[in-house]
């Protein structure tokens, strides 16, 4: 992407030379690549798993201004691999602490620090001081917006994903490229893709994937090497395998085709199937309060209670008295209940458990319901010594 | 033979294989053979009308095959299956 021509011509002070002297004397980058990123513009959105490394090395490279977009507050369980957040952190917001560590690292860069979810409202209106978008948020709804949204302003959006021990790099709209709907044109149905609060992340993972986020950033700030669009890279972390498979611009994509259907930006929550910020509490009408599902175990009521958690969450912490049905193996192992019986499902936070629900009511399963909030609110509601993860 | 690379979010409907070797003339008679082997995967790939689920591409080595000849792109001893479905690891609110 060529960036464009400054407004007015920067320098670098005598600190900032020391600083990125080993960019400086690299002819790659030089007096004038340096400059290039002092003058660049990108928006991150996200400041969590993906947006850790990103946030930290583009603060670091010396891009003059990065925005971050994001209203959550760090918590434990993101430190296994948000590592732009520390111990000290818990219960700040992400964007504070995201904007302390990256001006600790780099003091010479401007933070813009936007405490807002990103939403079809304001998404054009962000998008459009910055050359580019680095989308660190790895959650469909999300996707969808940041893809459109860049599409219709022709900014590069430099995407990533991961799942347990594989991740996903490319670059989106980039003039004459694919946009993500060329390689997806629509969501899967919610529930069908577990996240990684469902299906756990190796935390090392978001890392890699984040740094070839940032470097494809850098590059395109540069105008240098050989960016990564029209190419899918592919990342297995326990094989230690890259692999790359080809992206071609969709001539009938609704978004960035010869003839785009979408001319501005729609409700992405409802396109993804999802109730507006519902997408982790599904409620359902068979649904059970952990404090009742206790006091049904202490009457010594005749049901069943099944955890359709994986065996590996379940050696985490469990509640003695269920029986341990991997949802993925729910299927196979039907046979193993009574349609008579009184059933009651959980997993780790209810979402899992509603499919499992579902799944049993369409199996021919009269009383099935499902336990609110899952082990997490057992945890917070009945017996506070089973660990949280 | 050609080989089918099973990506981690489906595995657990392939008994938890990451590679599976089935022969097929074409790339629709290899995922035939797969859907056979392991019936759990045929609703992840396909939808109610026997089509490729619109979040799963099918890549015959690192091309597309919506850019070849689908389901009828011809396939190799050797070749490789790519299954890739859309992936989305991280929560909703950030």
């Amino acid at each position: 992407m060529a960036v464009e021509a400054p407004t007015a011509p920067a320098t670098l002070s005598k600190e900032e030379v020391l600083r990125y002297s080993r960019h400086l004397i690299m002819p790659e980058v030089g007096m004038e690549g340096q400059l290039k990123l002092k003058q660049a513009k990108v928006l991150m959105v996200g400041a969590g798993g993906l947006g850790a490394p990103l946030g930290m090395y583009l603060a670091a490279a010396g891009v003059g201004r990065i925005g971050v977009v994001d209203f959550d507050v760090v918590d434990h369980t993101n430190l296994q691999r948000q590592i732009i957040h520390g111990s000290k952190d818990v219960g700040r917001k992400k964007l504070d602490s995201a904007a302390e560590t990256m001006l600790d690292i780099n003091p010479y860069v401007q933070i813009d620090r936007y405490d807002v979810a990103l939403s079809s409202e304001n998404a054009l209106e962000l998008f459009k001081e910055y050359d580019m978008v680095v989308d660190g948020t790895d959650n469909f709804p999300t996707r969808y917006l940041v893809n459109d949204a860049c599409v219709l302003l022709k900014k590069p959006n430099v995407y990533g994903s991961i799942f347990r021990f594989e991740g996903q790099a490319t670059v989106f709209a980039y003039p004459g490229g694919p946009c993500y709907r060329c390689l997806y044109p629509e969501p899967p149905p919610p529930g069908l893709v577990p996240s990684c609060a469902e299906g756990g992340v190796l935390g090392i993972l978001p890392g890699l994937i984040g740094v070839v986020q940032a470097t494809e950033a850098v590059k395109l700030i540069l105008g240098t090497g050989e960016p990564l669009v029209g190419r899918l890279m592919l990342y297995d972390a326990l094989a230690m395998r890259f692999r790359e498979l080809k992206l071609r611009r969709n001539p009938e994509c609704p978004a960035c085709g010869d003839h785009p259907t979408i001319t501005k930006l729609i409700d992405y929550q409802e396109f993804c199937g999802l109730g507006r910020g519902q997408e982790e509490v599904v409620e359902t009408t068979g649904d059970i309060d952990p404090v009742e599902v206790k006091q049904k175990i202490d009457r010594g009521d005749s049901f069943v209670l099944i955890d359709v958690r994986e065996t590996h969450e379940h050696q985490i912490c469990n509640i003695p008295f269920a029986k341990l049905i991997p949802l993925g193996e729910l299927p196979k192992r039907v046979n193993e209940l009574n349609t008579t019986d009184e059933i009651v499902a959980h997993c780790k936070s209810g979402v899992r458990s509603a499919k499992a629900v579902d799944f049993l009511k369409q199996s021919g399963f009269k009383r099935v319901r499902n336990m609110k909030g899952g082990i997490l609110a057992w945890s917070d509601k009945v017996d506070p010594s089973v660990p949280k993860y | 033979m050609a080989k089918v690379l099973i990506p981690t979010p489906l595995r657990q409907y392939a008994d938890k294989k990451d590679t599976v070797e089935l022969s097929g003339a074409t790339v629709g008679e290899v995922l035939a053979a797969l859907t056979t082997q392991f019936g759990d995967l045929r609703k992840h790939l396909f939808n109610d009308e026997g089509k490729l689920r619109s979040f799963v591409n099918v890549y015959l080595n690192d091309e597309d095959i919506r850019y070849l000849d689908k389901d009828k792109t011809a396939v190799k001893d050797g070749d490789t299956l790519s299954i890739v479905p859309s992936i989305a690891g991280g929560s909703y609110g950030g």
